[in-house]
């Protein structure tokens, strides 16, 4: 086990460099100059042109750059915003828990329909439902989200006025930041109504950004199901007599799930790049408005600090899936 | 009693149906795969002869014709069957012209991203040990970042244009293909047919090309497919976010960025491009489950 241990951790450490490496040089071949952004639209003097460059190091050599970035980044110094002036770290953090608490909302909706969706599929394979739900989830699964969200929006905020269409919570409401998260927040702070806003400004997005994972879990799930259902041992639970709520909710869901599970792991990926689109369009002020914000505004610090965070929490939620799946499916260690 | 069995194998052999008309009959027994090759062709009958089936030029602008609604509404005309945009260009020949935009974006991020990938892959699967981990970590790196965020970085460098967002997307999915490619070579190589064809002198480059390649191009042919819907999501995706085809493009990501300020005022602006992506995506989709029935009996959804 320790062996696997290592041998995981010994790719994570070079592709973690390289993921650096590469944050770092989008930067320097962005096109326009850093410091003449900066400056806005007044200008710079030559001077003062100078005087930056020396202060933020590009008159260094590359390498030297890359490697003040470099052992920054492993303090956790990942430079500073050119628009707020906020260490890009800071800003970083305070952003993450709008983004976390729609993902997490949103593979919770998507793990409790769509195991559900799954099994049915399975135990009724070939017959209408199986058909109805299945075609569903390939809908679901081509679905262009950003179009969805829009389709979402015209419905239930504009025919029906239930949903606000953008931000977190009402204006109405104010109080301080303890988690972070705008569910328990709100709940905290004893306000009347402050959590059922939450709630309905939550409730659109987080829909939105669960489509794709609801889809692939419900297939994900139904494929492992077919193939844990020709098992022996379920024809020897059958055979003993267990009723077929035991046999497929108890003896095959439960080996399903391994399979399911690596997929729910693997899919922060794809909350993360939903989530870019998800926030853009209800304006929820998470770190994927940040990034789609901080690109057009050229804000350097941002978009090179951003990848390079949103990119190592991918791969650690990445290596700790295959660790887990290492500790439960013995098989996968000796590869 | 020789010649009798000599007889039915050769029988046998001519009538034995050839691995295209095989592939056919598995593919054809998959109803959903059918139908979306058929929208799939109609998609590209669409694409190719767009200037003559469109009504008007995708450009033209009917100033007496602003956020017209499409005919079944009250206030539509057969003259806009499905209603005008903003600044009064038809919505139908709009969306006619923008199925060339999404075909072209497929076909070159497919093949782009196909012929890299699979080119990587078989040198990653032939070459040295130390090559071999050295592509693979690349990969990885590139597989770090969650595909849309890497590919609008990359157009934010690159610039703004359609042409660099397909560059992107190809860039961002390559790595699918290199994994893939080196994942048969390396069940193929130690085959006999392998060592047999080394043996008799062939090189490597034949061994790679010739010997090999063709085994590993079932899941390969599935990826593209898949793929080709893939780029077309993302390539909306990019023009929506406005860093892809930029406007006045009849691009549908792009129309429907044009039309988030009308979200609440003209459904039609919004649900038209958005239902032609959807419709595409999932027509594609549906042959991709199909070919892989088909193409793979391992993979197969039994």
């Amino acid at each position: 086990m320790l062996k696997f241990f290592l041998s995981r951790l010994a790719t994570f450490v070079p592709t973690f460099i390289g993921v650096t490496l590469i944050s770092f040089a989008f930067i320097r071949v962005l096109p326009g100059d850093p410091i003449v952004v900066m400056a806005g639209e007044r200008g710079v003097s030559a001077e003062r042109y100078e005087e930056l460059r020396s202060q933020y190091g590009f008159d260094q050599p590359l390498w030297v750059q890359f490697w003040e970035y470099f052992t920054g980044v492993l303090q956790g110094d990942l430079g500073e915003s050119f628009i707020t002036n906020r260490p890009v770290w800071d800003e970083f953090f305070s952003l993450f828990p709008a983004t976390m608490e729609l993902s997490i909302v949103a593979i919770i909706i998507a793990t409790a329909l769509g195991l559900p969706a799954g099994v049915i599929a399975a135990v009724n394979r070939g017959k209408f439902f199986d058909r109805a739900l299945m075609s569903t989830a390939l809908i679901g699964y081509s679905m262009p989200i950003f179009w969805w969200a829009l389709l979402l929006i015209i419905v239930f905020s504009g025919n029906l006025g239930w949903t606000p269409v953008s931000g977190r919570i009402g204006l109405l409401y104010y109080f301080d930041d303890v988690t972070g998260f705008m569910l328990i927040d709100s709940l905290l702070s004893g306000q009347k109504g402050a959590f059922t806003s939450a709630v309905s400004h939550l409730i659109l997005p987080s829909i939105v950004l669960a489509t794709i994972p609801l889809a692939v879990i419900a297939r994900q799930t139904r494929s492992a199901m077919l193939e844990v259902l020709s098992e022996d041992y379920i024809r020897t639970a059958r055979a003993k007599g267990l009723s077929p709520g035991r046999v497929n909710g108890l003896h095959a869901l439960r080996n399903a799930m391994i399979p399911v599970i690596t997929v729910i792991g693997l899919s922060v990926g794809t909350l993360l790049a939903g989530a870019i689109l998800t926030e853009t369009i209800f304006s929820w002020p998470g770190i994927g408005k940040w990034m789609v914000d901080s690109i057009f505004r050229r804000d350097y610090p941002v978009v090179q600090g951003g990848l390079l965070m949103i990119a190592v929490i991918v791969m650690i939620v990445n290596l700790t899936v295959d660790l887990l799946y290492g500790l439960i499916n013995p098989k996968i260690r000796k590869r | 009693m020789a010649d009798a069995s000599a007889q039915t194998g050769k029988q046998m052999i001519g009538t034995r149906p050839s691995r295209l008309r095989d592939f056919w009959n598995s593919f054809r027994e998959n109803r959903g795969a059918v139908i979306g090759l058929y929208v799939f062709l109609a998609f590209l009958l669409v694409a190719v002869f767009a200037p003559l089936i469109a009504p008007y030029s995708p450009s033209a602008q009917f100033r007496d014709a602003i956020l017209q609604p499409p005919v079944w509404q009250d206030g539509g005309t057969w003259q806009f069957a499905l209603g005008t945009d903003a600044v009064g260009r038809d919505m139908l020949s709009r969306l006619i012209h923008g199925a060339r935009f999404s075909f072209f974006v497929g076909i070159v991020v497919v093949v782009v991203a196909v012929t890299g990938g699979v080119i990587i892959g078989l040198i990653a699967g032939f070459a040295p040990s130390w090559l071999d981990a050295l592509i693979m970590r690349l990969m990885d790196i590139i597989l770090a970042f969650p595909s849309l965020l890497l590919a609008l970085v990359l157009v934010a460098v690159l610039g703004p244009t359609l042409l660099n967002a397909m560059i992107a997307i190809a860039l961002v999915l390559q790595p699918h293909y290199v994994r893939l490619t080196r994942a048969s070579v390396m069940s193929e190589r130690s085959k006999d047919y392998v060592t047999a064809s080394r043996v008799a002198g062939a090189g490597r480059l034949r061994l790679m090309f010739i010997t090999v390649l063709p085994n590993c191009l079932a899941p390969i042919i599935v990826q593209a497919a898949l793929s080709f819907s893939t780029a077309i999501l993302d390539a909306a995706a990019l023009g929506f976010l406005g860093m892809g085809a930029q406007p006045p493009t009849p691009e549908w990501g792009t129309m429907l960025a044009d039309a988030r300020e009308f979200v609440l005022r003209a459904w039609w602006v919004v649900t038209f491009p958005g239902i032609a992506i959807l419709v595409t995506v999932l027509a594609i989709n549906l042959m991709g489950d199909g070919l892989r029935d088909a193409l793979d009996p391992k993979l197969k959804r039994s």
